[in-house]
């Protein structure tokens, strides 16, 4: 028998992680939803923001707030390129070709990265006061993480609802020729959709860094994890896909105390794959 | 207003408009009627720039406007109520009504639009805050319609308004479509139910597989035996 304190131990990491999973989950469903193609190198993306933020605080001695700002304007910056250069061209083009795309972006990425940064783990050591909840020891770092990701979400949903500009972002994700119509430039739309798509990866960059290390292959560990995300959430659903997060967070520290981590992620690959049967609309979606 | 040239246009190798030619005036009602297929929907989606014309000219206003994208057109004054009304369902009421007025120009006189869209339409000033998807047939066409006037045009496109209403809803329509007149809009309407436009234009278009096949005053219009056999079902 399993102590229960590890349990709500492990319950409790299942939830701060959940924060970070759903902040990527959420940017990249945001440009789903959207723009109707998936950036397969988002995580990749966030892999390139953490790198900044490595050598901003690690390597030149900045504080950690001026490595975050950075690592959100790069996002910003990069997700801006990534529609220009890549996406912009094959808008129209067969979604096979457009995720073949955004794939070829993640070697890119990942070989990029390998060249000049070698394959070597770099992290970011700040020194956190511990803290300590009924005798279970929390991570700062991840109750920084969690909080700063619960901000920006609220932040963005304020965005989507309360702005014009978000409020055009949602109406083009229902339908972008009447928002044409409406004297909304679409490719104007796609642009802000993926700057702030990008700022999110920024942001989670800064609040990943600060609990794991980086490396070439950074993607390839959280890429999976947030398309399974987005896909139990419903493709395009940003409550959905926000629900979803806390729900893999959850089964992969959970299942991580009782049995291992890696059992913690096959358990929820078997999770993901029994809810595309069951649900294959997503978990918030209307049967029939 | 609106002046048409020997327009062409069509999807990819199909060629859905041929060689038409129509003319709008300020302050008048005009209806394209003609049975499915004819280009009616063509026609609307060259006018507001949703496709390009493949040879022709449009000039509204005097500007040339063929060949230009939608959202410039629409800041020219011409707002286009899609077929199928086309409205956002995850939005409320209220924010449709905001997207309509999308447009900078547009949302410095947002608060007058909105005033004049809850007075001619009570039942959006009722709903606004309920899902736009919601709505019945009949209210989404109303949304549809207040939706475009938001964005403050001179000409109103409306794309088979009463398609999909029970019958009663479309006598209503009909009436506040009137009404949307009234208010000194110049209207340009495509409708299968050709009997009920009839009786709302002034003038009419007969549109056949792509051409304009008769034109002229409504009445007239209406009087044409085989306009009658086909479309009025008299």
């Amino acid at each position: 028998m399993i102590d229960p304190l590890f349990l709500a131990e492990a319950a409790l990491n299942g939830l701060l992680l959940g924060g970070v999973l759903a902040l990527l989950a959420l940017g990249l469903n945001l440009i789903f939803g959207v723009i109707d193609i998936v950036w397969i190198a988002y995580v990749d993306l966030v892999m390139i923001c953490m790198y900044a933020v490595y050598f901003i605080v690690q390597v030149y001695g900045w504080p950690i707030w001026v490595g975050g700002l950075a690592s959100v304007a790069l996002g910003a910056v990069l997700g801006l390129g990534v529609h220009l250069l890549i996406i912009s061209p094959i808008l129209t083009s067969a979604p096979v070709n457009q995720l073949l795309a955004t794939g070829g972006l993640l070697f890119f990425l990942q070989s990029f990265a390998t060249f000049l940064w070698t394959t070597d783990h770099r992290s970011v050591r700040l020194t956190l006061p511990r803290l300590e909840l009924f005798d279970m020891p929390i991570s700062v770092a991840r109750l920084v993480a969690f909080t700063l990701s619960i901000l920006v979400m609220l932040g963005l949903y304020l965005f989507l609802t309360r702005t014009y500009i978000g409020t055009a972002i949602r109406a083009v994700s229902q339908d972008r020729e009447a928002m044409a119509l409406m004297g909304a430039n679409p490719q104007r739309v796609y642009l802000v959709t993926s700057a702030v798509g990008g700022a999110m990866a920024g942001v989670a960059a800064a609040l990943l860094i600060i609990q794991y290390a980086v490396h070439p292959f950074f993607g390839a560990a959280f890429g999976p994890i947030t398309f399974m995300i987005c896909v139990l959430g419903g493709l395009g659903n940003m409550v959905g896909a926000f629900v979803a997060s806390f729900i893999m967070s959850e089964v992969i520290a959970v299942s991580g105390v009782i049995w291992s981590t890696e059992m913690g992620y096959v358990i929820a690959f078997v999770v993901f794959i029994v809810m595309i049967f069951v649900r294959p609309g997503g978990i918030l979606a209307k049967r029939g | 207003m609106l002046e048409i040239t020997n327009v062409t246009a069509g999807y990819g190798a199909f060629t859905a408009l041929w060689d038409v030619s129509l003319r709008v005036d300020a302050g008048e009602a005009v209806a394209v009627v003609g049975p499915n297929g004819a280009g009616k929907t063509t026609l609307m989606r060259v006018i507001s720039g949703l496709i390009a014309p493949r040879a022709g000219a449009l000039t509204f206003e005097g500007y040339p406007i063929g060949g230009r994208p939608a959202y410039e057109i629409v800041g020219r004054g011409i707002a286009h109520v899609p077929e199928g009304r086309r409205i956002f369902p995850g939005l409320s009421v209220a924010d449709n009504l905001k997207m309509g007025a999308f447009l900078p120009a547009a949302r410095r006189t947002f608060a007058e639009s909105l005033t004049r869209v809850y007075a001619l339409f009570p039942v959006l000033a009722e709903r606004q805050k309920q899902r736009a998807g919601s709505l019945s047939g009949g209210e989404q066409q109303m949304l549809a319609i207040g939706r475009a006037l938001m964005s403050g045009p001179r000409l109103i496109l409306l794309d088979e308004p009463s398609m999909g209403l029970a019958p009663v809803m479309v006598l209503r329509l009909f009436d506040l479509i009137r009404r949307v007149r009234q208010e000194g809009y110049t209207i340009l309407v495509v409708e299968q139910n050709v009997r009920q436009v009839l009786k709302l234009v002034d003038r009419a278009y007969l549109l056949e597989v792509g051409r304009v096949k008769m034109e002229g005053r409504a009445e007239a219009l209406a009087d044409q035996d085989f306009v009658r056999k086909a479309y009025v079902g008299l």
